[in-house]
């Protein structure tokens, strides 16, 4: 037995805009650690975000986060934070009056208001700006402080709508690593990015959508694993790689079995990876091919959503 | 990161009214600042400030006709440009524009969700905003009530002024119209509040209760009851003849216009409140 207040779920959760399709029977449990939400323009990931904050009602279905129902925002807010994408704030506030006072909306006394901002500010590296108006501040430094808001009254769950926008390289490295950091204390951390090696490298899972639906959802290798219709491919570099094409060749697991330009390495595409590597082992064990290096060339993200929504989603 | 139980105010089991006051008096200080201090507030001082421009021209050059150089005219003369220029359109329109801000204004400017955003019921959301809404709208139109008043009277008759605000009817006149001032910006509050939830252009609706209050002289006594202005009007100091063609009604007395208007303004509150707690926000984005 699951406890419901361990998970966020979608239980077949619809949103229409009138007769729009926002998100359509979506079915999810997302665990504790970074949960990715990847996808095209369009493809429902704001939409998914807004409806797990009440920002949105669904048409259809519910929604509980951490056993909370998503229109008690009296409830909710105490364990969720969300960094929008709406690059917007109230008019002329400085960083640390606009921390303070929705900390002070949330219930928290002055001092302690004070306390968690400052804190806030430290994880995003903006305690020198604080007292400057967010009007004077840089996309980069905008895109941070909303991110400090949203962590500042220290929730379970943070909700962050593209929150790499924007950010210098240095200061992207840095945000990664701070969510690292929230998801080995337990948080959920649910992120939409388009930046695929990004989700890549920090994802403990991923959602892909396309046109409000979800597609595949998972390990990226668990997915990857079970996209049968897509052998997976590999480059093995190796001293004698015709020798191995003949080998491997003989059997059906192995699709296609094709020469590296160089001639010092093969592409292989099969359909079940675990069986080949183990074909490989028994090749190297009985001395015939020296291997170099194995590398499946097609077991990532951006391989993954070119498969199933068929362009190359986002890289800068 | 913390756990989330060190960090947070206690989560109530049942109605935590010491929660909610901290929360309304957040939002309520949060609100009054842009109520008076933000670009927008600018066009509710130059309306609050509006009726002072053609007193100050009075007081200044003293016309000689029977309105200024009667003290006994000056009372009746006051209660038009009450009724008038200051009740009908500086309240009407400055309370239209606060509090239909209070929350339309947020939408447009993309900056509602911070609030939905945070662990605050949004009934609650609902009273900070429309109690600051109250406060900003009855301190600068009470203001604009009580020194048009006394614009008027000081310098033309100064001395028979200072003896009738200071012994005489001067003071409850003033305490009166006062109060009538509070009384518009409760009601009207309420309503533009509501309606700046339920409409995506609210400037119609405002326009539409605008015709319906200027014509109230002409309506029959049941529909007459249908308005704001005549529960106010009911209980003006001096009564006022409205011309040839208004259809005469019974003023509603005191001791009901005032229940009357306060219990009316929490039904709308109500209905502002299950509103609210419905309302959802894209600003069009996905």
């Amino acid at each position: 037995m699951v406890a419901e207040n361990q998970f966020i779920t979608f239980d077949n959760v619809s949103k229409f805009y009138g007769e729009i399709l926002g998100v359509n029977r979506v079915n999810l449990q997302i665990a504790p650690g970074i949960t990715s939400l990847v996808g095209p323009n369009g493809a429902g990931k704001s939409t998914l975000m807004n409806l797990m904050t009440g920002l949105l009602r669904p048409t259809r279905g519910s929604i509980k986060v951490l056993g909370i129902r998503t229109d008690q925002p009296e409830q909710l807010f105490r364990a969720v934070g969300y960094c929008t994408q709406f690059d917007s704030f109230p008019r002329g506030v400085t960083g640390r009056e606009f921390i303070t006072s929705f900390l002070l909306v949330h219930g928290f006394n002055k001092k302690r208001a004070q306390e968690l901002c400052d804190v806030a500010l430290a994880h995003v590296n903006l305690l020198e700006a604080a007292d400057r108006k967010v009007a004077a501040y840089s996309k980069g430094m905008r895109q941070r402080i909303r991110l400090a808001q949203s962590i500042a009254h220290e929730p379970k769950v943070l909700i962050l709508d593209e929150p790499l926008n924007g950010l210098d390289p240095m200061v992207r490295a840095e945000t990664i690593a701070l969510f690292r950091k929230f998801a080995s204390e337990g948080l959920h951390l649910i992120i939409s990015s388009h930046i695929l090696h990004e989700v890549d490298m920090m994802s403990d899972r991923v959602v892909l959508l396309n046109n409000g639906y979800i597609v595949a959802e998972g390990n990226i290798h668990g997915v990857r694993d079970e996209m049968e219709e897509h052998p997976m491919q590999i480059l093995i570099r190796c001293d004698n790689p015709s020798k191995l094409a003949a080998y491997v060749f003989e059997h059906d697991h192995v699709v296609e079995a094709r020469l590296h330009e160089d001639r010092r390495g093969l592409f292989i595409r099969t359909r079940d990876a675990d069986r080949f590597y183990l074909l490989l082992n028994r090749v190297v064990a009985e001395g015939g091919i020296n291997v170099e290096s194995i590398a499946p060339v097609d077991d990532d993200l951006s391989a993954v959503y070119q498969y199933l929504i068929g362009t190359t989603g986002g890289s800068a | 990161m913390s756990s989330v139980s060190e960090a947070m105010p206690a989560i109530p089991a049942k109605p935590n009214f010491s929660l909610w006051l901290k929360q309304i008096r957040a939002i309520f200080w949060l609100e009054i600042e842009k109520n008076f201090f933000s670009r927008r507030s600018i066009l509710i001082y130059l309306l609050a400030l509006l009726p002072l421009l053609p007193l100050t021209v009075i007081a200044v050059f003293q016309p000689n006709t029977n309105e200024f150089r009667d003290f006994r005219q000056l009372s009746l003369t006051y209660a038009f440009l009450y009724n008038g220029l200051i009740l009908q359109t500086v309240v009407f329109f400055g309370c239209a524009w606060i509090f239909m801000n209070l929350f339309r204004g947020e939408l447009v400017d993309r900056s509602l969700h911070y609030y939905f955003l945070s662990s605050v019921r949004r009934e609650v959301l609902v009273v900070g905003k429309y109690i600051s809404g109250l406060v900003t709208s009855i301190l600068l139109f009470t203001g604009t009530t009580i020194v048009s008043m006394l614009l008027l009277y000081l310098p033309l008759f100064y001395s028979e002024s200072v003896r009738f605000f200071s012994g005489g009817q001067g003071l409850k006149h003033l305490v009166t119209y006062a109060s009538i001032t509070i009384l518009a910006c409760v009601g009207y509050g309420a309503f533009f509040t509501v309606v700046g939830l339920f409409v995506r252009n609210p400037i119609i609706p405002a326009l539409v209760l605008y015709g319906w209050e200027w014509i109230n002289f002409l309506l029959p006594p049941l529909l007459k009851k249908i308005s704001v202005v005549h529960y106010l009007k009911s209980l003006m100091p001096v009564p006022m003849s409205e011309g040839p063609f208004a259809v005469v009604a019974e003023p509603t007395p005191a001791w009901l216009a005032i229940p009357g208007l306060i219990l009316v303004t929490a039904i709308v509150l109500v209905i502002s409140g299950y509103r609210i707690r419905k309302m959802e926000i894209s600003y069009g984005s996905d």
